[in-house]
């Protein structure tokens, strides 16, 4: 039954698993680090925000998180390999990759921030105010803790949501489960590795999903 | 001390101006509690928002102990603002921090070394009487619990002035009794200055030395509990002290007088001694006698009988300090 799986087949599986996990880690991380930052900056600039700021909240959210949200992710993906090779040195690889993955998600994963900010109550911040914060203490020390469950979602989703791309970014050059799946199970016509494929990313969707959830529920107080 | 002079607030709306507060000036002394009353519209969520400068007023000053909140630099307005203790309608704690964390919190951002929250945390837990839950989250708590908790934190960095904004109305009647207890036993103990936004009478009757009605963005009515209750033509009296609803407005013939009178003469039996002296029978329709801070107050609608030489009546219960009014003749 396990007859497909020689030792070159084993080679290469685990290696594109590796780079799935590799790309998903990197553009994960960069893209909570500066998708919280981006978020946070929507959600305070906007018009009942903590900070208005008109002309930076149109320049974020409609001219960059719209225009890159509405590109289909296939055609940004392609479109950035030039910028990969500028940073990276290479186009080629899962590191490559990760620059358009991180790109690609980065207003997705604001734009979920946004949401959960927006869902801390304007009394908090009120009292927050009353009780003598700056601004940057209000976002820091009540803002972001209020929306934590809800941020922790919206990395899980995030996360999800890489896992799937990046087996899109396997068949421009970034390699991993996507790659895998493609040359061997489409082109060489091997369907047992097309479904082997399958399942390691469906295990891999369903620990994040349970590793999310449990975070959430352990920040979640409310 | 907290003194407001001539706080306006206008709103744009398109081309409309709204004057959501127009004028309000009010003095309350150190120690004492002053409630604010005024129906939804009156303009007080706005003088709430405009106290604590969360808005801006267009003009006028507030000023705690003479200092100026208005006018001031964004860091001395951080400074003046934990001058003043703010408790809200839904207590708005923090979800994500315990009760101590929430109590701490003004303390944490003035960067006070943890030690020193630490026992000062314990200190306001206690005078709350919450000790005992200062490890649970808000969710865990009850509402009344979530309301100490909400006071011991306005408390944390000593404020002069304790600003209430509708602090029970979100309470059921018994915890309601139990936080306006709390905050007469706060301002007895910290000889702090107390100011109450709501809607609602029995705050005032519960808590307050003096009370402003609010109305139109304005002050139409103020002074303490029994003064504006002397003042049968005032507004607050009838709400304060209000008949009960059925009062019947007639029965029989006779000149029917709405009495109010407080303090020494509720005591008295005016009725009786009236009867006595005149040598007539008085008909009480209606009362309410209720003792308010230590004070006696009564209400009454009475009907003398019919063919008498009602002013000499009337001049004799004025004589004595009873606000009289004349509700009409059947």
């Amino acid at each position: 039954m396990f007859d497909f799986l020689t030792p070159t087949v084993q080679k290469a599986m685990l290696t594109a698993t590796w780079e799935t996990l590799e790309m998903t880690l990197i553009s994960g991380v960069v893209t909570a680090v500066v998708g919280l930052v981006l978020g946070i900056l929507l959600h305070v600039t906007g018009k009942d925000g903590l900070a208005p700021i008109r002309w930076l909240n149109v320049v974020l959210s409609g001219v960059i998180v719209n225009i890159t949200r509405s590109i289909p992710f296939a055609i940004l993906m392609v479109a950035l390999i030039p910028f990969a090779a500028l940073i990276v040195g290479t186009s080629l690889g899962p590191v490559a990759a990760s620059v358009s993955l991180t790109l690609g998600t980065i207003p997705f994963f604001a734009r979920l921030v946004e949401t959960a900010l927006r869902d801390v109550s304007s009394g908090k911040v009120d009292a927050a105010l009353v009780m003598g914060s700056t601004k940057m203490q209000v976002i820091r020390k009540v803002m972001v803790p209020e929306a934590m469950p809800g941020i922790v979602a919206a990395i899980t989703t995030t996360v999800v949501t890489l896992i799937g791309y990046s087996a899109m970014a396997g068949l421009v050059g970034g390699g991993g489960l996507g790659r895998m799946a493609y040359n061997y199970g489409y082109t060489r016509y091997n369907p047992e590795i097309m479904i082997l494929t399958i399942i390691i990313m469906v295990i891999m969707v369903q620990l994040v999903q349970m590793i999310g959830d449990a975070i959430a529920r352990k920040v979640d107080h409310r | 001390m907290i003194t407001v002079s001539d706080l306006r607030k206008v709103y744009r709306q398109g081309n409309n101006e709204v004057v959501a507060l127009a004028g309000v000036s009010l003095e309350v002394p150190t120690g004492k509690i002053h409630g604010i009353v005024g129906h939804s519209g009156a303009g007080k969520s706005t003088l709430v928002r405009c106290l604590t400068l969360l808005d801006q007023p267009t003009s006028g000053t507030v000023a705690v102990n003479g200092k100026e909140l208005t006018n001031v630099s964004a860091s001395e307005l951080r400074d003046a603002r934990r001058r003043i203790g703010m408790v809200f309608q839904h207590a708005n704690l923090f979800d994500s921090r315990t009760t101590e964390e929430n109590v701490g919190y003004p303390l944490e951002l003035t960067g006070t070394p943890k030690n020193e929250i630490k026992t000062k945390v314990a200190q306001l837990l206690e005078l709350v009487g919450l000790d005992k839950f200062a490890k649970a989250y808000p969710s865990q708590l009850s509402g009344g619990q979530r309301q100490r908790v909400g006071i011991a934190r306005a408390l944390a960095t000593d404020p002069d002035v304790l600003l209430c904004d509708e602090p029970t109305s979100a309470l059921d009647p018994k915890t309601t009794d139990e936080i306006l207890e709390l905050v007469k036993e706060l301002r007895g103990r910290l000889n702090i200055t107390v100011l109450i936004i709501t809607h609602e009478m029995h705050v005032v009757k519960q808590a307050c030395d003096s009370v402003s009605l609010l109305e139109g963005g304005k002050i139409v009515e103020h002074g303490d509990i029994a003064s504006v209750i002397s003042n049968a033509k005032g507004r607050l009296a009838q709400t304060l002290m209000p008949l009960p609803g059925d009062a019947p407005r007639s029965a029989g013939s006779g000149t029917i007088l709405d009495l109010l009178y407080t303090g020494d003469q509720a005591t008295e039996p005016v009725i009786s001694s009236l009867s006595r002296q005149f040598n007539i029978d008085v008909n009480v329709l209606a009362g309410s006698v209720e003792q308010l801070s230590d004070q006696q107050y009564a209400h009454l609608r009475i009907q003398l009988p019919a063919g008498i030489n009602e002013q000499e009546i009337i001049n004799h219960l004025q004589s004595n300090g009873i606000a009289v009014t004349v509700k009409g003749t059947k």
